[in-house]
C-alpha cells in the first residue's frame, strides 16, 4: 500500500513540475504536487514500517507539523509580494537543515548502536564459518550517504541563510582578498576529511574465510575519531557554505538560491538512499537535476555564464555535479 | 572497498532510478518560458521537502530515552514542514499574482 502511495506521490511530483512549466497549467500543477506530498506525508505516518514495526512518537510527530504549518503558512502569506525570494531562499534553507538534522541524528545512531555492544565476540559463532564472510562493523556506503547528506544539507543550509539575509538587507557583500583560494580549500578538506572517514570505517570488520577468523574490531579511540572527524566536517561545511554566498551580488542571488534548492534536492534524495524510500529519492534527484537546469537557464536569460556568477567559488559547481551522480 | 562495491550492487535498483530521475528532470523542465523561473524554481523548492519523510522516519524511531535524537527530530519535522508548507503557499500566491498579469501579455501573444 504504501509503495502504491509513494508511487502516485512521485508521479505528482513529476506532473506537477511539468505543469510549472506551463503558464496555463501551472497553478494546478503546483496544487497537484503539493496533493501527492500530503499523501506521501499521511502514508508515511501511519503505513510506514520497518522490521514490522509501526513508527512511534506520534505526539511528537503531530506536533512538529503542527508547529511548522501554522508557522509556514503563516508566513508564506503574510510575505509581501517584493520578499518572495528572499521567503523562498529561507524555505529552501530549512529544507537543507532538515536534511543535516537527519543525518546527524542517523551518525549517532550508527556509533551508538556499536559502542553499547562491546562484544562482538558472536560474530564468530554466526552460521557462516566456513567459505568467505566479511562481516562490517560500520557500514562504509551507509556512512558515504549520511556523510553526503551531511555536508550538502548543511551547505545549502548555511547558504541560503546567508542569501535570504543579504537578500533582505541585513548581510551585506563581503570579499576579501583570496577568498576563492580558501573557498577552494575548504572544499577540499571537507572531500579529503569525508573520504578519509568513509575509508577509515570500511577498514573495520570482520573477515571470515575457511576457518581462519580475521579482526579489525573498532576500539574506543576508534569511536573518539570518527566522531571528530563527523562533527569537523559538519563545522567546515557551515564554514564553506557562508563564504561560498558571501561574496555573491545581490542581483545574482536568484540565481543562486536556485543551485543551492538543487543542492537540497541532492540532500533529500540522500536520504532516500539511506531509508531506500523511493519517493524522497525521486523527488530529491528530480528537483536536483532540475534545479541545476533551471540555474543554468537562469543564467542564459541573463545571458551570463554560471561561472561568472559563481567567480567567488567555482568548486561549488562540481559539488552539485558529483553529488547528482552519487 | 569490496565492502562498498557489493553496497553498490545492492542498491542497483535505486542506482538506475538515480539516472532516469535526472533526464527526466531535465526533460521536464526543458522548454520554461523565463517568466515561470523564480515560481518553478519555488515549486521545486516545495517538493525538495520530501526530506520531511526522513525527518518522520527518524522521529518516530527514536527511543524514548534518547533526548537528542528525539530534540533533532522533532527540530527536523518542523523544518521540514515548514518547507513544504511555506514552499507550496509561496508558489501558489507567486502564481495567483502571475495569472492577473499574464493573462493579457498572453492574449497579445497570441495576437500577434
Amino acid at each position: 500500500m504504501l509503495t502504491l502511495i509513494y508511487l502516485i506521490g512521485s508521479v505528482t511530483f513529476i506532473l506537477g513540475l511539468k505543469m510549472l512549466s506551463n503558464p496555463a497549467t501551472a497553478r494546478r500543477g503546483n496544487l497537484i504536487a503539493a496533493g501527492g506530498m500530503v499523501l506521501a506525508i499521511l502514508g508515511t505516518i501511519f503505513l510506514y514500517e520497518e522490521n514490522g514495526e509501526k513508527l512511534g512518537n506520534y505526539g511528537w510527530i503531530f506536533g512538529g507539523i503542527a508547529i511548522g504549518t501554522v508557522i509556514g503558512f503563516l508566513a508564506a502569506k503574510k510575505v509581501k509580494m517584493t520578499a518572495m525570494p528572499e521567503m523562498v531562499s529561507l524555505f529552501n534553507g530549512m529544507g537543507g537543515a532538515c536534511a543535516m538534522l537527519i543525518s546527524i541524528v542517523e551518525f549517532n545512531h550508527l556509533v551508538n548502536l556499536h559502542t553499547s555492544h562491546v562484544d562482538y565476540e558472536w560474530f564468530a559463532f554466526g552460521p557462516a564459518n566456513r567459505g568467505s564472510l566479511v562481516i562490517s562493523i560500520i557500514p562504509a556506503g551507509q556512512l558515504f550517504i549520511i556523510v553526503l547528506g551531511l555536508i550538502i544539507g548543511t551547505v545549502s543550509f548555511a547558504g541560503s541563510i546567508v542569501a535570504w539575509g543579504k537578500l533582505n538587507g541585513k548581510i551585506r557583500d563581503f570579499s576579501f582578498k583570496g577568498q576563492q583560494v580558501l573557498n577552494i580549500i575548504v572544499l577540499l578538506l571537507i572531500v579529503g576529511l569525508a573520504s578519509y572517514l568513509v575509508w577509515k570505517a570500511s577498514q573495520t570488520g570482520i573477515e571470515i574465510s575457511g576457518f581462519a577468523l580475521e579482526k579489525n574490531l573498532p576500539d574506543e579511540s576508534f569511536f573518539t575519531e570518527i566522531k571528530f572527524l563527523f562533527y569537523s566536517i559538519f563545522i567546515l561545511s557551515i564554514f564553506y557554505g557562508v563564504f561560498f554566498v558571501l561574496p555573491i551580488g545581490g542581483a545574482d542571488m536568484p540565481v543562486v538560491i536556485s543551485l543551492l534548492n538543487s543542492f537540497t534536492g541532492v540532500a533529500a534524495a540522500c536520504g532516500g538512499f539511506l531509508y531506500d524510500n523511493k519517493v524522497m529519492l525521486t523527488g530529491g534527484i528530480l528537483v536536483g537535476a532540475a534545479g541545476t537546469l533551471l540555474t543554468i537557464l537562469m543564467c542564459k536569460a541573463m545571458n551570463r555564464s554560471l561561472a561568472n556568477v559563481l567567480i567567488g567559488s567555482f568548486g561549488g559547481n562540481k559539488t552539485t555535479a558529483g553529488g547528482a551522480g552519487g | 572497498m569490496s565492502d562498498f562495491l557489493n553496497w553498490i550492487t545492492l542498491h542497483q535498483q535505486i542506482i538506475y532510478i538515480v539516472i532516469l530521475m535526472i533526464f527526466v528532470g531535465i526533460e521536464v523542465i526543458g522548454r520554461v518560458p523565463s517568466v515561470l523561473h523564480t515560481p518553478l524554481m519555488s515549486g521545486a523548492n516545495a517538493i525538495h521537502g520530501v526530506v520531511i519523510i526522513g525527518a518522520i522516519i527518524v522521529m518516530g524511531k527514536a527511543e524514548h530515552d534518547n533526548y537528542l535524537a528525539l530534540i533533532l527530530g522533532f527540530l527536523a519535522v518542523v523544518l521540514g514542514t515548514l518547507n513544504v508548507v511555506g514552499g507550496f503557499v509561496v508558489t501558489d500566491r507567486m502564481l495567483e499574482m502571475f495569472k492577473g498579469k499574464n493573462k493579457p501579455a498572453k492574449g497579445n501573444k497570441t495576437g500577434h
